[in-house]
């Protein structure tokens, strides 16, 4: 009797639990990242304002890729707001699977938007994401460790001064290694940055017919310089070092430079986790000696409202007030200019108080040098700096990053790896019907 | 002279069992060391093991960040009602196959199992377009039957195992005294099977309440258990070990306790029928 007692009892919660959400709770999808639970934290203010409640749904980034795909696909309707990248937006919205943002209201001011963040969210001249926060790339370096070995890193670098800035400052019986990148497989990880020095090597994954380019010298000069830089200045086991991996490393002070996400930089900097926070230093992220491009990328974490949802104009109310001007200054008012989400809004670099945060000039400087139009030094039929903007770039991304994080583990050469990821894209490209 | 060989042996046999048991146990007790360090002793090179300030921190803001009480909530509904709606259904089944087989009972063992070699992946589509359909989607009736369907071929196997253990002759005794189906089933053979069932609900809460696949893809805000909680700590850029294992730490805590206590039911359920 007792089961049964207890099977009607769990029967009666699941269906109370059925009953759907009331009218006015928005259900917000999004990673965890510090600037998004800050603004979790800050957000009883809309509902105070506005009296709609919003429900967080927070997950590791590629569940979150996977599980809001999925539920846009089949028009799931389980989230009014998700927090997608750069790569998703222009490609979905071609879809017509989200909501276009022409609806913000003008003193939302979306000129003020910073010109490369604006362009990488649109599609046909309407912005499909308003960006939360966006970020490029850059060097960070250890200042007493350059300072040590005599030589002074240039706000505008070239790979010739990484390779020899990495060189002098490893020192393998002290456990330092001259520089720390991403070797670890997939198409954000490790083929985000190679595709970054392939572009700043004048290569290109497709040519303007969409014949994969993988087997040009620029790839193999690219590609050697950055397997050369890993294997004689890189840690142990960089092929399986990812962004988190290299920031412990850096925060430790086991590498001499870390290429990477601007927005490391508050970390690297923040005393309470990183032991070097005082001798860190920022410079834009290298080109080839005499070539214009330079290697750095350029990413957004933004909000989007997925079509067919039930709540567009209360999404849009809440994405209007996530990425206003005024919500930086909240942030800047409870937490201090530091914390404020970067890489998004003109109007926050033009402030003389943010101007004041250390890395605020490079971080924008860097934005700004990034053109996901236009960018690599031949022409090329695609969006994207470290990605390129189709359907199947998640997946030949990963499969390239696959053969040359082998290449970094040693069991490839650069020939090799280049050889099987210009197979393995042709065909899939030919697969895809281009 | 012999006395001492079994002596050396016994120490030795305890030696390596709590070897092999402390290296089991290691990456728990890892987590739960790791989630009173700062973030920083989390990831400090050399480890830190147990001389450090050992701090709450971690275990204030994951309660100040997520509401705990409502994934550990769901986790037990999902769990508890998936292993209470498949014994349901599992116990007869067993029953029949144990004590009335067919020729095609083996072949229909067989076949359940194969359905968990399948990976959940090929299916998620068509499940989340029905869900979509019947409104199940984020829902805890949803994740409960689904639940108890990828766990129902095991169930149906380790009762049937068990259920075999039982003399047919007792059975037959009870309907010789007029005892129907449902009071044979109920009143006779369960009674008698109570550790088998008991081990056979325990692994299933198990199974349940660690579940990560379709409980993060049937789920959003409302019905969410404690896999998403956990879920909702590891960060793309960032340090978070020290908050992630505070947070595996408050989720695994409740099937560790209850794992703890039973142990003695559960082994003994697992070894039924195997020594005989």
């Amino acid at each position: 009797m007792s089961l049964r007692k207890s099977l009607y009892a769990a029967t009666a919660m699941g269906l109370i639990s059925a009953v759907g959400a009331s009218a006015d709770t928005l259900t917000i999808a999004t990673v965890n990242n510090g600037d998004m639970i800050r603004m979790q934290s800050l957000s009883s203010e809309f509902t105070e304002a506005t009296g709609i409640a919003l429900e967080w749904v927070i997950l590791e980034e590629n569940i979150l890729r996977q599980r809001v795909t999925q539920d846009i696909a089949t028009s799931g309707g389980q989230f009014d707001v998700m927090t997608i990248g750069m790569y998703e937006t222009p490609i979905w919205a071609a879809r017509d699977w989200l909501v276009s943002l022409d609806g913000l209201p003008d003193d939302y001011d979306i000129d003020d938007i910073l010109p490369a963040m604006r362009a990488g969210l649109s599609h046909e001249g309407s912005l499909y994401a308003a960006p939360f926060y966006g970020e490029s790339s850059m060097v960070m370096y250890r200042t007493d460790l350059m300072e040590a070995a005599g030589l002074e890193m240039p706000e505008a670098p070239t790979w010739d001064d990484i390779a020899e800035a990495a060189a002098a400052m490893t020192d393998r019986d002290n456990n330092i290694n001259g520089i720390c990148i991403r070797g670890r497989a997939g198409w954000g990880e490790n083929m985000a940055f190679i595709t970054t020095v392939a572009n700043s090597f004048g290569a290109r994954w497709f040519d303007e017919d969409w014949n994969a380019q993988l087997d040009s010298p620029e790839w193999l000069e690219a590609v050697t310089f950055y397997n050369d830089l890993l294997q004689n200045y890189g840690p142990a086991g960089a092929a399986n070092n990812g962004f988190n991996e290299n920031l412990t490393l850096f925060q430790q002070g086991r590498c001499g430079m870390w290429i990477d996400a601007t927005v490391a930089a508050s970390f690297v900097t923040n005393p309470n986790d990183s032991t070097v926070a005082d001798h860190v230093g920022f410079a834009l992220a290298p080109n080839k000696d005499g070539m214009d491009k330079r290697a750095n990328w350029l990413w957004a974490w933004a909000l989007a409202i997925p079509a067919g949802t039930q709540q567009e104009a209360a999404a849009m109310e809440f994405i209007n007030w996530a990425t206003s001007k005024e919500y930086l200054e909240l942030v800047a008012e409870r937490e201090g200019w530091a914390n404020v989400p970067p890489g998004s809004r003109t109007s926050l670099y033009e402030n003389p108080d943010y101007a004041e945060v250390p890395f605020a000039a490079m971080t924008l400087q860097s934005i700004n040098a990034a053109d996901p139009n236009n960018p690599t030094v031949d022409p090329v039929p695609y969006v994207g700096i470290q990605y390129v903007a189709i359907p199947e770039w998640a997946g030949i991304g990963t499969s390239a990053g696959q053969e040359f994080s082998a290449m970094v583990a040693g069991q490839l050469t650069p020939e090799q790896a280049l050889q099987r990821a210009q197979a393995l894209v042709t065909d899939e490209m030919e697969a895809a019907g281009y | 002279m012999a006395r001492s060989v079994t002596t050396q042996r016994k120490t030795l046999n305890t030696v390596i069992a709590w070897g092999i048991g402390l290296l089991i146990f290691f990456p728990i007790l890892w987590t739960i060391l790791t989630s009173f360090k700062t973030e920083a002793q989390a990831i400090a090179d050399p480890p830190v093991w147990f001389f450090f300030d050992w701090t709450l921190e971690n275990y204030r803001v994951v309660q100040e960040r997520s509401n705990y009480s409502r994934f550990l909530w769901n986790s037990v509904i999902i769990a508890g009602g998936s292993t209470l709606l498949g014994m349901m259904v599992a116990i007869p089944a067993a029953w029949s196959m144990a004590f009335v087989p067919s020729t095609q009972t083996k072949n229909i063992l067989l076949w359940m199992l194969s359905t968990k070699m399948l990976p959940a992946v090929g299916v998620l589509y068509p499940i989340y377009l029905i869900f979509i359909q019947l409104g199940l989607l984020d829902s805890r009736i949803g994740l409960t039957l689904v639940l108890m369907l990828i766990n129902l071929p095991i169930m149906v196997w380790m009762l049937y195992t068990y259920f075999k253990e039982i003399p047919g002759e007792i059975l037959e005794a009870a309907r010789m005294d007029g005892a129907g189906l449902r009071q044979e089933i109920l009143y006779v053979l369960t009674p008698m099977a109570i550790p088998g069932i008991a081990s056979t609900m325990l692994l299933n809460i198990i199974l349940a309440w660690n579940e990560a696949f379709w409980t993060l893809n049937l789920t959003a805000a409302r019905a969410a258990p404690l896999t998403a909680f956990i879920a909702s700590y590891s960060s793309p850029e960032g340090l978070f070990y020290a908050k992630l294992s505070a947070a595996s730490t408050m989720a695994i805590a409740p099937i560790l306790i209850i794992g703890w206590f039973s142990q003695k039911q559960l082994v003994r359920g697992l070894t039924f029928g195997a020594v005989k």
